[in-house]
């Protein structure tokens, strides 16, 4: 009877200890304390995060295939040194984050399994194809725009590691577009055959750069919980309306026409009114079945498979250095 | 498959950057590199592209020793109460005037 009585005591202390610990939690969210790797967390806060950090990691990383692919043929010795450049950050933001969100116990070789089998996401944008120079202008402008938008919301993410990586991003995200924008504002002055080119990319990458902020809020899984939490900061709607005003006057700019015979400008409300998001491509895209879905997993698993030699080699001649060194006569450093 | 056991991930390192004479190294992230010195090199090429810093550390993660956030009550308490460490626990007459 008194042991019964004992275990009935440990099972009541316990089941508040969890409510209080996610009240607690919640608490320091509310009040807009950052979170850190080593704080308590609810499990699914730390799975929402490790889901959302490694898809954004993987985006960053594929996100250098589709501009990899005018490398060797950019216009000019200054396009091809710029656009090396845009691809070395885009490797380094892949790193940032990939570092920030093994900080929540998800290992590095877990992440590339993840995104290699095809488990976890990436930003479909990078399943199009780049198939003319000014592609690389819209990508810069539009692509990197729509991300700028996105990453200016995770600044202020309420896990510590995340928001600090997307400080770092935003401060380099800066030039990305401002070099797409530049790249456009040249091919819109030049040549008709030049000014052609850039509409066509503006037709091409304008609906899937308005699809990266994810479905319409009322459909989006993830959305209220993730507000509720701190992870997002604004809704996929809302900041896809904040891009889509910030973006149409730079169009007027170049001389271009945004493909979206809804698109007016409301008065009445300060914002541009705009189509309808074709939510079967979208899906189609996510689900894999886009232009380039399997060629980028491809290009990925062969860079990943292609490296592995090079990191054994690396680790095993670190460890044949440090045996030489643990057997070598002590040497004295002053 | 060779019967020799699998190779680890690159071991974990942490990332601290001096960005100018004056000021202290800070932390600005991690990376995996094989050692110490391709660790320093790949800290360079991710973490100062732009002129971020002068010196860089790294450091192997796992020997790094750090408090846990459960204590963080007990751990730091003893310095709770002492108020009379700070300046503005002595209340001096304006006479004095700037101390």
């Amino acid at each position: 009877m008194a042991e019964e009585t004992a275990t009935a005591a440990v099972l009541v202390r316990k089941e508040p200890d969890r409510e209080v610990l996610e009240e607690a939690f919640q608490v320091k969210v509310d009040a807009e304390t950052r979170i850190e790797p080593k704080d308590w967390m609810p499990d699914a806060y730390r799975k929402n995060l490790i889901r959302q950090m490694s898809q954004h990691a993987h985006s960053e990383v594929v996100g250098m295939l589709p501009e990899g692919n005018w490398l060797t043929r950019a216009p000019s010795l200054k396009r091809k040194a710029i656009l090396m450049a845009k691809i070395q950050d885009e490797g380094g933001h892949g790193l940032y984050l990939y570092s920030a969100a093994e900080t929540l116990g998800i290992t590095r070789d877990q992440m590339y399994d993840q995104l290699l089998d095809g488990s976890a996401k990436y930003s479909s944008i990078f399943n199009y194809p780049t198939l003319n120079w000014a592609d690389i202008g819209a990508i810069g402008w539009l692509v990197d725009g729509a991300a700028i938008t996105n990453q200016i919301a995770l600044c202020r993410c309420s896990y510590g590691p995340y928001a600090r990586a997307m400080v770092k991003i935003c401060k380099e995200e800066s030039f990305h577009q401002r070099q797409g924008y530049d790249i456009m504002m040249v091919m819109a002055e030049g040549t008709a055959e030049q000014r052609r080119m850039a509409q066509d990319a503006l037709n091409r990458w304008w609906w899937p750069a308005l699809m990266m902020f994810g479905p319409h809020d009322a459909e989006s899984a993830h959305t209220s919980q993730s507000m509720k939490w701190k992870i997002k900061r604004s809704s996929n709607d809302e900041l896809r309306q904040k891009f889509i005003d910030a973006t149409v006057p730079q169009a007027e700019y170049l001389g271009l026409t945004i493909p979206d015979d809804q698109l007016a400008w409301n008065a009445a409300e300060g914002k541009y009114d705009w189509g309808e998001i074709d939510w079967d491509e979208f899906r189609n895209v996510v689900n894999g079945n886009g232009l380039c879905n399997r060629e980028r997993l491809e290009t990925r698993r062969k860079a990943h498979e292609g490296g592995q030699w090079v990191r054994e080699a690396a680790l095993a001649y670190a460890e044949k250095r440090q045996q030489r060194a643990a057997s070598a006569p002590e040497k004295k450093e002053i | 498959m060779t019967d020799k056991a699998p190779l680890h991930e690159l071991p974990l390192f942490e990332v601290f950057i001096r960005s100018k004479n004056g000021l202290h190294h800070r932390h600005v992230g991690s990376l995996h590199a094989a050692d110490a010195e391709m660790a320093l090199t790949a800290a360079r090429d991710v973490y100062t592209r732009r002129s971020e810093g002068v010196s860089i550390w790294v450091v192997r993660t796992k020997d790094i020793t750090a408090s846990s956030p459960e204590d963080r009550g007990p751990f730091f308490d003893p310095n709770e109460d002492k108020m009379y460490r700070h300046p503005t626990f002595y209340d001096l007459p304006d006479e004095v005037g700037h101390m």
